[in-house]
């Protein structure tokens, strides 16, 4: 039987059925995406950063540039290892650091510190870095990336909780706010 | 024998497909096709099917968690019986499948097989080829070790220069903030399930093209391919000159298919399993991370690339090789097949074969990396030490102490970041040396805050000394000019 306009009544019925299907596909393909880029949409809103202690201000003797470890605030139970970061800690004087990610700002390789000629050098491309961090030679464009600090009593806190990259790294105020 | 005929014809009778698989089976191949250049895509299914077979052995025991992955390559390789020799066979027969896909890609290229009518059984095999290669990168990522972290922040560093969505697929690829049980959990899923499902459908359409459009013909020169006449002149081959591909064409194939197992079983036996390497703490710094293999010429041109052609680089020349070979059969779709009449494509495989050789075996040594541990490890040559003053001995302890032996080597020994100092008394004059270590300079940081007057004094002193015996150290003119005006009047001392 055909309807006006030629349509047969069994090929409007597939069209239907198409059509019901594609809204069902729709209705469950929200979801999938939405969970496969959760990490995403966690990252915006509410964000990963919070602010951790690194600990006694004594761990970090002024004047030096000391490694230090911290458990990452967002965290698996099955994260193991993986979850313990460093980072390097350099108390310039009184109330004055600089905290720096590992990360080599060019590959994200782990940046060494060598006290004895003040140097940051990354074992895979050859970056290296002055004391503050800013870039001396090899393939970086930029300084390392740097945490926001603050001092509270006796301890040293930092924003942290997401791996570094050069956008999250130009919304950061390098220093950061002191409190006393 | 006679019940196992029964019983294969019962089943025959009911899924009917007897009649076409001998038919596929037996189809005519033009008997020069019948080659040992033609047995690399049947010899890279039968690795993948190796791949499949162990990786699920692997499965069995495998724990995709960020805090036990580690633990459980362990256990695979020193507790299960045979467990390393199942890893060895998964990891060496990566390797060989990288490999085998190259070569058959090359031989495909040199042959025209890519021409019409076979276009799209070249962009199968291209899809192929990057799915082998995410399958090779994210197999070393489930080898969770220091390397497979490491190089999870390199993957993530590139990601993070895309413009405007940079941080976002950051984190949608590790799967949160920081490299995680979350982004072992992610690469476990493409490894296993959602890059081996695409290659399994990929190798089904690119097998099913080669079955109906048949074999490329042994390519001669002088018999150019054209749209109109080719599907006829094929037919004509084949009717004259074929053979059918069972038994007459298909015993290369599996003779090769055999010898390449054989390899990697071989392989696996004499080196044993790959890593893992040391645990996948981020907190242990005393690290250098280096890819696998066939990634060893990406380190190397991210490491010699000057910083601003970098990412245009790292995300424009990917994108750009991939439509290169994705346009090639539309481009060069007909004409001549054979290499002898296609010089340019020798050529460009010829190029190809050079720079990737000589990247990867610049990236074995990789001049570009300080040695990191050189400036306590490597001793100042002895030679370099006597008939000394004291104050260039001094100076040679600067060098140590600095770390300037990170970067330069003595006697083929140290860094080869900056140039060997063998001769440099040779290059440079005193003035021109103190220049350099105090302002740095080509590649090379300053040292003016780092060093005193007295120990930049001592090093220089040192590194004057550095001059290959009967070859003067470099001079400044005016310099020796005041110095023996200076010291003309004081040329008789008084006794």
């Amino acid at each position: 039987m055909n309807l006006p306009g030629g349509i047969s009544r069994r090929g409007l019925f597939l069209k239907l059925a198409v059509l019901f299907n594609a809204l069902v596909g729709i209705i469950l393909a929200v979801p999938i995406v939405r969970y496969i880029f959760s990490p995403m949409i966690r990252q915006r809103r509410p964000g990963y950063a919070s602010w951790i202690s690194l600990g006694s201000l004594n761990n970090f003797p002024a004047g030096e540039t000391r490694l230090a470890t911290y458990r990452n605030p967002v965290v698996n139970p099955w994260d193991g290892v993986t979850a313990d970061i460093a980072c390097w800690v350099r108390h310039v004087d009184t109330e004055n650091f600089q905290v720096f990610a590992i990360n080599c700002a060019h590959l994200w390789c782990p940046v060494r510190w060598f006290p004895q000629s003040s140097l940051f050098m990354c074992p895979c491309h050859g970056g290296v870095y002055y004391a503050d961090g800013s870039r001396a030679a090899g393939p970086p464009e930029r300084g390392l990336f740097q945490y926001s600090y603050k001092v509270e009593g006796d301890s040293l806190f930092i924003k942290a909780g997401e791996m570094p990259t050069p956008t999250l790294a130009a919304n950061i105020k390098p220093g950061g706010p002191r409190c006393a | 024998m006679r019940l196992i005929a029964n019983i294969a014809d019962w089943f025959d009778r009911r899924v009917q497909l007897g009649g076409p698989i001998r038919e596929t089976l037996e189809h005519p191949v033009p008997r020069q096709a019948a080659s040992w250049f033609y047995v690399f895509g049947s010899a890279a299914l039968t690795v993948f099917v190796l791949q499949i077979v162990t990786g699920i052995l692997l499965a069995t025991v495998y724990v995709p968690a960020a805090g036990q992955a580690w633990d459980s390559l362990q256990v695979l390789n020193r507790e299960v019986t045979l467990g390393w020799f199942i890893r060895a066979l998964h990891g060496w027969g990566s390797n060989f499948m990288v490999a085998i896909v190259f070569i058959h890609m090359v031989q495909v290229f040199l042959f025209g097989a890519f021409k019409f009518p076979r276009e799209l059984t070249w962009l199968a095999g291209v899809f192929l080829l990057l799915m082998t290669l995410g399958m090779a990168f994210s197999g070393q990522v489930l080898r969770f070790d220091q390397d497979a972290y490491w190089g999870l922040g390199i993957g993530a560093a590139v990601s993070s220069r895309i413009p405007l969505v940079g941080p976002w697929l950051v984190s949608s690829l590790l799967g949160g903030p920081i490299i995680a049980g979350a982004t072992l959990s992610r690469f476990f899923a493409l490894h296993v399930f959602v890059i081996p499902g695409i290659l399994i459908a990929i190798v089904g359409l690119h097998v099913l093209l080669v079955l109906k459009l048949g074999i490329n013909e042994w390519p001669r020169p002088g018999r150019p391919v054209s749209r109109e006449t080719y599907l006829r002149e094929y037919r004509e081959l084949t009717r004259k000159e074929g053979e059918p591909f069972v038994p007459d064409a298909v015993w290369k194939d599996v003779v090769f298919s055999g010898f390449i197992l054989l390899s990697i079983a071989a392989c696996a036996l004499y080196f044993g399993p790959i890593g893992p390497g040391g645990q996948p703490n981020p907190t242990i710094i005393q690290t250098v991370p280096r890819p696998d293999f066939f990634f060893l010429w990406l380190y190397a041109v991210l490491s010699l690339l000057p910083s601003s052609l970098e990412t245009p680089a790292m995300l424009i020349g990917p994108a750009i090789a991939v439509l290169v070979l994705l346009a090639l059969p539309f481009v060069s779709g007909e004409g001549e097949k054979s290499w002898r009449r296609r010089p340019m494509a020798v050529l460009i495989v010829m190029l190809a074969v050079v720079a990737f050789g000589t990247l990867t075996d610049v990236a074995r040594d990789a001049p570009w990396s300080p040695v990191m541990d050189a400036w306590s490890g490597e001793p100042i040559p002895a030679k370099y030490l006597t008939k000394r003053t004291a104050l260039e001995r001094q100076g040679a302890l600067v060098f140590q102490a600095k770390q300037c032996h990170n970067c330069h080597a003595l006697d083929g020994k140290g860094g080869q970041r900056g140039p060997a100092l063998d001769a440099v008394a040779v290059r440079l004059t005193h003035d021109q040396l103190i220049r350099q270590v105090i302002q740095g300079g080509g590649n090379m940081p300053a040292y003016g805050k780092n060093l005193s007057p007295a120990e930049t004094n001592a090093l220089v002193g040192f590194l004057e000394t550095l001059h290959p015996a009967g070859q003067a150290a470099a001079q400044d003119a005016s310099r020796r000019h005041t110095h023996e005006t200076n010291a003309a009047p004081s040329s008789s001392p008084p006794r």
